[in-house]
């Protein structure tokens, strides 16, 4: 079964209603951590703030299970949009304290950027650079464009994280990966038949 | 750098697709769920669905079509047309739309757009404005003002200065759709689209008079929008969006490459 974690975001039901479309119809969308840590996968799904996040992370004893039961005890995960920034030490957004489970920052992209007017939030398709080759990727050509909608972009500590990047304004890291954790500032489940290759390569990736 | 959007307009009445000329004969163009797939498949970047004829009784049959199109097709969609309270925004995004698009509501009770956004987040919220040229004045500094319910009333109100507080009030984009141009084919109204584009710090979408795709590169560049509303140039089949992207690739102008693949 697969777990979309459920913390009261927006965005969870295009998530199912894409792994369903990709035939993979054992997913739920649920808040339990018995659920969560029976899960054979995890995706963390969703747009919010950082701070609204991680309050109902920890409100419903979530955070603990996501980091001891799921990313350090081997189990894919998969993190989106704000489903990556979490995963980091801290956001610049509502100064929130986050999960730590990879090392580095959440900043907010510049309004400008050598004088010119910059659009934040970031709305739209943006190429993706692959930087490593990652099973995640598999079959999805370097520089295929996806959907970002994003305020905040995280910056790891360990450069060897990022997986694929991309600019606004500022290059960004777009996917980052360690091991069984996999997580993508784009929206998976909106970015066409690119992002649905994607969300079925998680599907089937074993570690 | 982010690529700049086309996006297929489906006005909706009661089900059924239909492109309205100046708000006027609408000519019905078909099914909304098979036309979605189809701009889906063609590479549209985006999708808005207007619900042209909102009311209480009609809503449900629209949130049937958000639904089926949220089952098939995997970009964003938008959806507007007489959303008023939460609790009509609310319902629209649990059926599968990515954003909704407020328009004569937002005009009547501001407060939705800063409720939506905390609600919901900016990104969700999209504040949509017709706007048509009435002369400048006092009140109507820009000469644009704006105006609701289908063109037919003036609020006396200037467009820039409400394209403002809209992005003040938490809008995350904002569709500038000019009256004097919808259905006339001329192209974009470049002015209007340009002066609020460069005074915001959200995306903004051009709307309304799309005829050639030459319209759509002065969009993006001489009207520095970061989107652009099609209805009537893609729906009768004269020029497919891949025709379109063909020709804004090769006037310089960054699109996305949609890609074909196998999945399952």
């Amino acid at each position: 079964m697969i777990a979309i974690v459920d913390y009261r975001a927006g965005n969870l039901t295009s998530v199912k209603r894409a792994l369903e479309h990709l035939g993979h119809l054992e997913c739920e969308i649920t808040d339990s951590a018995d659920k969560i840590r029976a899960a054979d996968r995890v995706i963390l799904p969703g747009v919010g703030a950082a701070g609204a996040t991680m309050e109902n992370l920890r409100a419903l004893g979530l955070a603990e299970v996501l980091r001891r039961d799921v990313a350090a005890a081997g189990k894919p995960f998969l993190g989106i949009c704000i489903g990556i920034q979490v995963l980091f030490d801290h956001s610049e957004e509502d100064s929130a304290d986050c999960l730590g489970v990879l090392p580095g920052v959440v900043r907010r992209y510049p309004n400008s950027v050598d004088g010119r007017q910059l659009k934040v939030p970031q709305i739209g398709w943006n190429r993706v650079r692959q930087m490593q080759p990652h099973p995640i990727f598999a079959g999805v050509p370097d520089g295929t464009h996806f959907y970002f909608v994003n305020s905040y972009y995280p910056v790891p500590a360990d450069s060897s994280l990022v997986i694929a990047d991309s600019d606004h304004g500022v290059p960004f890291a777009a996917a980052v990966a360690r091991r069984n954790v996999i997580a993508s500032q784009f929206h998976l489940e909106k970015s066409g038949a690119a992002g649905l290759k994607l969300l079925d390569n998680f599907c089937r990736l074993s570690f | 750098m982010l690529a700049k959007r086309i996006i297929p307009c489906l006005d909706v009445r009661a089900g059924k697709v239909t492109k309205g000329v100046k708000f006027l004969e609408n000519v019905d163009v078909g099914d909304p769920v098979a036309m979605a797939r189809y701009y889906y498949e063609q590479g549209a970047d985006e999708l808005v669905f207007y619900d042209i004829t909102a009311s209480n009784e009609r809503r449900g049959i629209m949130l049937d079509v958000v639904n089926a199109v949220a089952r098939e097709i995997f970009i964003p969609f938008s959806v507007g047309g007489g959303l008023r309270t939460l609790e009509d925004m609310r319902a629209v995004l649990l059926a599968g739309a990515e954003k909704v698009s407020i328009d004569s509501g937002a005009v009547r009770n501001p407060a939705i757009i800063s409720e939506g956004a905390r609600a919901f987040g900016s990104q969700c919220i999209v504040l949509s404005m017709q706007v048509q040229q009435t002369g400048e004045r006092t009140q109507v500094p820009s000469g644009y003002e704006v105006v609701i319910d289908g063109g037919r009333v003036f609020t006396g109100r200037d467009a820039i200065e409400w394209a403002h507080e809209g992005e003040r009030l938490g809008a995350g984009e904002l569709v500038i759709n000019s009256i004097d141009r919808d259905g006339t084919k001329r192209g974009y109204d470049l002015e209007i689209t340009r002066r609020i584009s460069e005074s915001v710090s959200i995306p903004v979408v051009a709307s309304g008079g799309a005829g050639a795709p030459e319209h759509l590169r002065d969009a993006f560049t001489r009207g520095a929008a970061d989107a652009a509303i099609v209805a009537s140039i893609v729906h009768y089949g004269e020029h497919p969006i891949p025709d379109l992207k063909r020709y804004l690739r090769g006037a310089g102008v960054e699109v996305r490459d949609a890609i074909t693949l196998e999945v399952r």
